[in-house]
């Protein structure tokens, strides 16, 4: 008896190690098969750490100032230098990736929800409602992003949730064209059919059947919208209609009263773009790998987020 | 064809009435009143509602939007409130900057992105090719306003150099007058070279594999001719159709870009005129972005039927 669970205990661990658990599995292939994908999904874990762990990443706080280091070249003590406000660059990075991921994520929520609503009740209803609907939204994105949004945000004044209310009101039309495409080939499929055919009611018809069959698309259109909407809170940051200071946004950081100070502490100039570029390049690359490995059909279709 | 013409502008007219709609409503839900502030200036008078009557804004709104439609369809957009110059003229000094500075960019797009896609599609999973689509994405990524600030800034400190910032005069130099949109509009096109590469890439590949291209290889015609001749007029139609989209976005551009480089163009006159609150002028604007892109797309369009005879039949 001790003999065989002896044996189980040695025998136990080598097992696991050569069967990985399938979620684990799938990862390892993603990242063999997509390298770029697997880099932008890493950029990605960096940025939502750094998001959740602020207080405990960074050195000080992000409008703290540290008396007599104004604009400190980066150093040992000051990793990306200080601003002309002697405040820590790299405590401001950090804690701008919270403003990023909280816009970025709320603003692709809600955003998604409104296209699901707006998408689906267009494939699944058609005929005028459809025609209407999809009249408004070719309206909608016909007008320059950046003017819809600076009107909207004149309308309903800075703040954090009126950005979050004007962004997702954006992106929603063209997430919506999308999936009302994905919805309608959903819809061609017999089991549609089958589930009207039993009588099934429309509103189970369409949460049962449809929307979860839309869920890759809908992941798709998400991680690229992410870095589309990171890009516009940080141009519209940029232009002072995005979040208010002393709320740190990698955008407002860029702007404002420190741009006559750049020349001389460039580094006040390269951090924060540098950080913006790279968490919407890792948003970019993850939503492109996922839509090659999720649904090849889409392949090709996008030509890239708002901007 | 004449068919498909009629069909497109029948088409174009309800995005128009909706999108005058939307530029309509849009001012005026600014919260402030125009009024009380131009009042708070104390340069209007001293009386809201004599202000009021005397702008119109003491009519209801659906008439106040009729009488709107009818002035612009004879070209009258109104006066700004604050410059109180008619805003056709404040648009009129505005637009030729803003039209180059986009046509600018849209060409440099072109030019950097076509040839690229077409080299990453014929050389698909090479070297090149994932340095070429891994550059598109970073041209995604990279806010144009942080390439304008570097552009500013590091020059300055590597070469005590800094591109000129501030506007000349194409009266005054006609060669300054061009060569100041040279930078903004590289940096503005960017964005919208890296999509169409993206496409052409896209789009180049599933040509390159259909039937006839594998005919046109085995009669033994030269790669140029395959690629160039064959495959490259049906990869582009998707192309065309998205430049109307890359318009609207560069048209987003200018708003940063005339900022940072002090172009007194049209992104910059809106952006001025929401913070002011200038009702007529963010009208005005809008409606001329918006008509100008439909316009666009409907030139797309037949540009589409001009390049591909199925749809003209259809």
């Amino acid at each position: 008896m001790a003999r065989y669970i002896e044996a189980a205990a040695t025998v136990e661990p080598v097992r696991h190690a050569w069967a990985l658990p399938r979620a684990a599995h799938a990862l390892f292939l993603f990242c063999r098969r997509k390298p770029l994908g697997a880099l932008g999904a890493f950029l990605v874990v960096v940025m939502l750490v750094m998001a959740l762990g602020a207080p405990w990443i960074a050195h000080y706080s992000y409008d703290e100032s540290i008396p007599g280091s104004r604009m400190k070249p980066p150093g040992a003590q000051f990793w990306m230098g200080t601003d002309n406000l002697s405040r820590d660059m790299w405590s401001r990075v950090v804690y701008g990736a919270r403003v990023s991921v909280t816009v970025g994520f709320v603003t692709i929520a809600l955003s998604t929800l409104i296209a699901l609503a707006i998408g689906v009740s267009s494939a699944y209803i058609g005929g005028y409602y459809d025609m209407a609907v999809q009249r408004v939204v070719d309206a909608w994105m016909s007008f320059p992003y950046l003017v819809i949004i600076l009107s909207l945000m004149a309308v309903l004044g800075p703040g954090l949730l009126n950005l979050i209310l004007s962004l997702s009101i954006l992106v929603a039309a063209s997430s919506a064209r999308v999936i009302r495409g994905a919805a309608l080939s959903v819809m061609e499929n017999p089991y549609i059919e089958a589930a009207r055919a039993m009588g099934t009611p429309h509103l189970r018809v369409v949460l049962r059947h449809v929307v979860p069959n839309l869920m890759a698309t809908v992941i798709i259109v998400a991680t690229i919208g992410l870095g589309g909407v990171i890009l516009a809170e940080s141009s519209l940051s940029f232009l002072g209609l995005g979040v208010p200071p002393p709320r740190p946004s990698w955008g407002a950081m860029l702007a404002g009263s420190g741009r006559s100070f750049m020349q001389r502490a460039p580094w006040m100039a390269i951090f924060p773009g540098a950080a913006i570029s790279l968490a919407v390049f890792g948003f970019n690359m993850l939503g492109d790998a996922l839509r090659d490995v999720l649904d090849p059909r889409l392949r090709g279709t996008g030509t890239g987020p708002a901007r | 064809m004449r068919r498909y013409l009629l069909k497109r502008l029948v088409v174009a007219i309800p995005s128009l009435i909706i999108a005058s709609l939307i530029v309509f409503t849009l001012p005026r839900l600014l919260p402030g009143d125009a009024v009380q502030l131009m009042l708070e200036e104390k340069a209007y008078g001293k009386d809201v509602d004599d202000l009021r009557h005397k702008l119109g804004l003491d009519r209801p709104i659906y008439i106040q939007y009729f009488a709107w439609v009818g002035n612009v369809l004879t070209g009258n957009l109104g006066e700004s409130l604050w410059t109180k110059r008619t805003v056709t003229e404040e648009l009129g000094m505005r637009l030729p900057i803003t039209m180059l500075l986009g046509g600018m960019a849209i060409c440099f797009a072109i030019i950097i992105a076509i040839p690229i896609g077409i080299l990453s599609a014929v050389r698909a999973d090479t070297m090149r090719d994932y340095v070429a689509r891994s550059a598109a994405i970073v041209g995604l990524s990279v806010p144009s306003f942080w390439i304008a600030t570097l552009v500013i800034v590091l020059p300055a400190i590597w070469w005590g150099w800094t591109p000129h910032l501030g506007f000349t005069e194409f009266s005054k130099s006609p060669g300054a007058h061009v060569l100041q949109f040279i930078l903004p509009a590289l940096i503005l096109g960017i964005a919208s070279a890296a999509g169409i590469m993206r496409l052409t890439r896209a789009m180049l590949l599933e040509v390159l594999r259909q039937d006839y291209v594998r005919t046109a290889w085995a009669k033994g015609l030269r790669e140029g001719v395959v690629v160039l001749k064959h495959s490259l007029k049906n990869a582009l139609i998707p192309v065309v159709t998205i430049l109307g989209i890359q318009l609207a976005q560069i048209f987003s551009g200018t708003v940063i870009i005339e900022s940072i480089f002090q172009l007194p163009g049209m992104g910059r006159f809106l952006f001025d005129a929401i913070l002011q609150r200038d009702y007529p002028v963010i009208q005005g604007i809008n409606l001329l972005v918006v008509s100008i892109i439909v316009l666009m797309n409907l030139l797309v369009d037949l540009l589409y039927a001009v390049l591909d005879p199925r749809i003209r039949y259809s």
